[in-house]
């Protein structure tokens, strides 16, 4: 940071950083209600229908047509509403729920628009946005263990890259349930490769990470060349089926959203509530965080703090493990170079975005899904807006958030720091 | 920032101490071991990927395999066999002929470049995974003055490279304020903005300005030839492009060890908490790593637009450079002429891969896994000695680089 000024102190005196915040984020909300009601309510025709689709093919009919130009004008009105509140800081620390919710209305007058004299499957589209969220948010997990425990994690990228391609050829040699624990274990290994390498070799690790995801490219697409390519039976895994949950999944919209899909789904759902009540009702997770905090206090009371960092990233591994499964087991049945294509930095984004915390991580993996979806199913609607521009909005995001501007996010405090006992 | 501590690349460590002292007697003899370490190490490791490179070779031989059960003996010699030909094919393609020669030079030349891009960075205490990103941005200014003006090549391809540099430090420079101002980490901003450069090249490559008449893909007009960089001789590859690059490293050399300017880049890589204290301007400092980085990006990028056929902007034209680059930096020891020669030995892996790929059938994607390997070795000196036993006293060498996100 750059040294203090006085101007500075002068400025803490008047008023504290969350108040100052309030009021940039107030001043942007205000400026996001006027964009609305200038592009979304007074740019399309007062005679257009939105209709959005809320059920899938299959089950009954149910749908929301909603003038179009009305909708904006309400969540403009809402919007502009909120923004003045946060404007007054009569309640600075709820600046951020209302900031979430304004942006969640946004998302909606932004499809309203979109969908603007058309018909638009919302249902669909909030389906997809849960299923593209789930391998970003077992990166997010997978870099919450390692960085909980001061180990940062590149690497998720080729974790999640190895561990699909181990988990297409396991799963087309001796079925779908060997592909999965096969992929689980390639990520366990990387981990472990993760853990010596910045723990016993005490290589910088975000050397180790890139090093690991050159290598793990490298290595897949080879192989996949060389040994796939003239094998095909070995790039058909077959994929695991989705289970609808009793009662449950009957609830319209979110019954479909939520509660008919594959087990990593609902896999991915039981992590971040285990990790949850791990890492702040155990044992285990106290000792964790005191590892990732302060090691040589741990140390001093006689915390294994090397035993506690690799035993997290290796089940950091086997979390990866699991979201590279997703990718080739469940999302598409086949292995293709770079499928993973950068999802494990969003990940790494959503960890960061997510406070470094497993609901956070769920939160943040569910936004950048949805920012995933929009880019695949804008095209279909035709929307003017470059589709590039919504593929950017994700890591946009992520500089954002890390620049501090939607409150500071704190990583645990010997993140990255190598530890040497005396 | 957070507490840099004993932070640091080496070259720093051998330089300032008073002479005449005890220690530096020490250090003395500890030059002239770091310096065999510093040519044993590397070769160790480039021994070592080749030997895991011909077992992976060996293990994906669909092939033979079966043969191990029937007759070991014609397996092995099937096997070793096809291993000699992929090696023989990289050789023969990196410097196996006047032409091998060239490709590996030409090869060598963004990767020269990018490499020191990482390296500066390095040395000030700054990871810069966003080479790619910043490759991306200059390329496109370079290819955007490339084909909308016609000048006298002379004048032309100065002002492209110059535009390039412009971009390149541009967009370097966001992450370097972004560190100063807020302290957010500069891993992230470059990572993140290496995808927002990547999806905005798609998209400016689809504009009515960039793209070629008649075409609905992501591809540019053609430069004009007066910016295309000449090539050197006859009809091989190899062009002034490379020329740019030991200017670079020359460059690179005054700045860092000759200026002002690179004694605070390197003194606050060496302790931020020291340079501020000494009157260096910290955030300053960041953001002219940072932009000089990118800068040297942005002359990789235009390499990669106006140095090699077809002279026009593509979808992802900085390819695996920018990640090659933090490889290169490493084992170049993060000083200029360590990258050069790092970065002709990854030229001759990339061009003997592609032989390699063409007459043995090995999937050029094996140099990436060779590439790993060599860091790996390289940043943990402690493994190869373990690997060959070497006994040297343990003088630790620490790659820490980085600590933490930041605050």
């Amino acid at each position: 940071m750059a040294v203090t000024t006085s101007t500075d102190i002068v400025e803490k005196v008047r008023s504290t950083p969350e108040e100052r915040r309030a009021t940039a984020i107030g001043i942007v909300l205000v400026a996001i209600a006027a964009f609305v009601l200038w592009v979304f309510a007074l740019g399309v025709d007062s005679s257009y229908v939105s209709t959005f689709n809320l059920s899938l093919p299959g089950d009954p009919d149910l749908t929301w047509a909603v003038s179009s130009q009305v909708l904006s004008f309400v969540v403009a009105a809402i919007i502009a509403f909120i923004g003045g509140w946060v404007l007054r800081r009569t309640h600075v620390k709820w600046t951020n729920l209302g900031l979430a919710i304004a942006l969640t209305l946004f998302a909606l007058a932004f499809l309203t628009w979109a969908a603007a004299d058309k018909s638009f499957s919302l249902v669909g589209m909030l389906r997809s946005t849960v299923i593209l969220s789930v391998p970003v948010t077992l990166g997010a997990l997978t870099g919450l263990m390692c960085e909980r425990v001061a180990i940062i994690n590149i690497a998720i990228e080729g974790q999640l890259l190895t561990a699909a391609f181990v988990g297409t050829v396991a799963g087309s040699a001796w079925g779908i349930w060997a592909g999965l624990i096969g992929a689980m274990l390639t990520g366990a290994i990387l981990g472990l490769v993760l853990a010596v390498l910045s723990i016993r070799y005490r290589i910088d690790q975000i050397i180790a990470g890139v090093v690991i995801n050159i290598f793990a490219l490298g290595l897949t697409s080879f192989l996949a060349r060389r040994v796939l390519s003239v094998t095909p039976e070995l790039n058909s895994p077959g994929r695991f089926s989705s289970h609808k949950i009793p009662l449950l999944g009957d609830i319209p919209v979110l019954g479909s959203m939520f509660f008919n899909h594959n087990m990593f789904v609902y896999g991915t759902y039981a992590l971040v509530l285990i990790l949850h009540f791990g890492f702040f009702y155990t044992r285990w997770g106290l000792r964790s965080r005191a590892v990732g905090e302060h090691p040589k206090a741990a140390d001093t009371v006689g915390i294994d703090v090397y035993w506690t960092r690799y035993r997290n990233v290796v089940l950091g591994g086997l979390i990866a493990g699991f979201g590279g499964a997703f990718l080739t087991l469940a999302q598409v049945s086949r292995f293709e170079e770079n499928l993973t294509a950068g999802i494990g930095y969003i990940g790494l984004a959503a960890m960061i975005f997510g406070r470094w915390m497993p609901f956070g991580a769920l939160g943040a993996g569910l936004v950048f899904g949805f920012a995933l979806t929009l880019q695949q199913k804008l095209g279909i609607l035709g929307t003017p807006i470059p589709s590039e521009f919504l593929s950017m909005t994700p890591y946009l995001v992520t500089i954002i958030v890390v620049a501090g501007v939607v409150g500071r996010s704190r990583p645990p405090a010997a993140d990255g720091q190598p530890y040497i006992k005396d | 920032m957070t507490d840099n501590g004993d932070a640091q690349t080496e070259p720093l460590v051998t330089e300032d101490s008073p002479p005449g002292d005890r220690s530096s007697m020490d250090r003395i003899a500890g030059v002239g071991s770091s310096l065999r370490q510093a040519l044993l190490v590397p070769a160790l490791a480039v021994l070592t990927a080749l030997i895991v490179g011909a077992i992976i070779i060996a293990a994906t031989d669909l092939d033979t395999l079966p043969l191990w059960g029937t007759d070991p003996g014609e397996a092995f010699r099937q096997t070793m066999s096809g291993i000699g030909k992929a090696y023989k094919a990289l050789f023969v393609g990196s410097v196996g002929s006047p032409r091998a020669i060239s490709e590996t030079l030409f090869a060598a030349t963004p990767l020269i470049l990018a490499g020191l891009a990482v390296a500066v960075g390095f040395q000030a205490g700054l990871f810069n995974i966003g080479v790619n990103g910043q490759m991306h941005i200059g390329g496109m200014v370079a290819l955007w003055v490339g084909f909308s003006v016609t000048l006298p090549a002379i004048i032309h391809i100065p002002l492209a490279i110059a535009a390039a540099i412009m971009g390149g430090a541009i967009w370097g420079g966001i992450s370097g304020v972004l560190k100063a101002r807020t302290g957010a980490h500069e891993v992230i901003t470059t990572i993140m903005l290496n995808f927002v450069a990547l999806f905005m090249v798609d998209y400016l490559l689809k504009t009515s300005v960039f793209q070629a008449p008649g075409r609905n893909d992501p591809i540019s007009q053609k430069v004009n030839a007066s910016a295309q960089f000449p090539t050197l001789i006859g009809d091989f590859r190899l062009q002034i492009g490379f020329f740019f690059s030991l200017a670079a490293v020359a460059f690179v050399w005054w700045l860092m060890y000759r200026s002002t300017i690179g004694f605070e880049f390197r003194a606050v890589g060496y302790n931020p908490h020291g340079g501020r204290y000494a009157g260096m301007s910290v955030a300053w400092i960041y953001l002219g790593v940072m932009a000089v980085s990118g800068g040297l990006a942005g002359i990789a990028g235009t390499n990669q637009i106006l140095g090699l056929e077809p002279y026009r902007g593509i979808s992802n034209f900085a390819g695996t450079v920018g990640f090659d680059a933090i490889a290169l930096a490493l084992l170049g020891r993060s000083h200029p002429v360590g990258v050069l020669f790092a970065g002709i030995l990854f030229g001759a892996l990339r061009a003997g891969g592609r032989e390699m790929q063409g007459a043995a059938g090995v999937p050029i994607d094996l140099v990436l896994v060779l590439q790993a390997l060599i860091i790996v070795m390289i940043a943990a000196p402690r493994l190869v000695r373990a690997i060959y036993r070497i006994k040297t006293p343990d003088q630790e060498l620490s790659t820490t680089v980085s600590t933490g996100w930041g605050g």
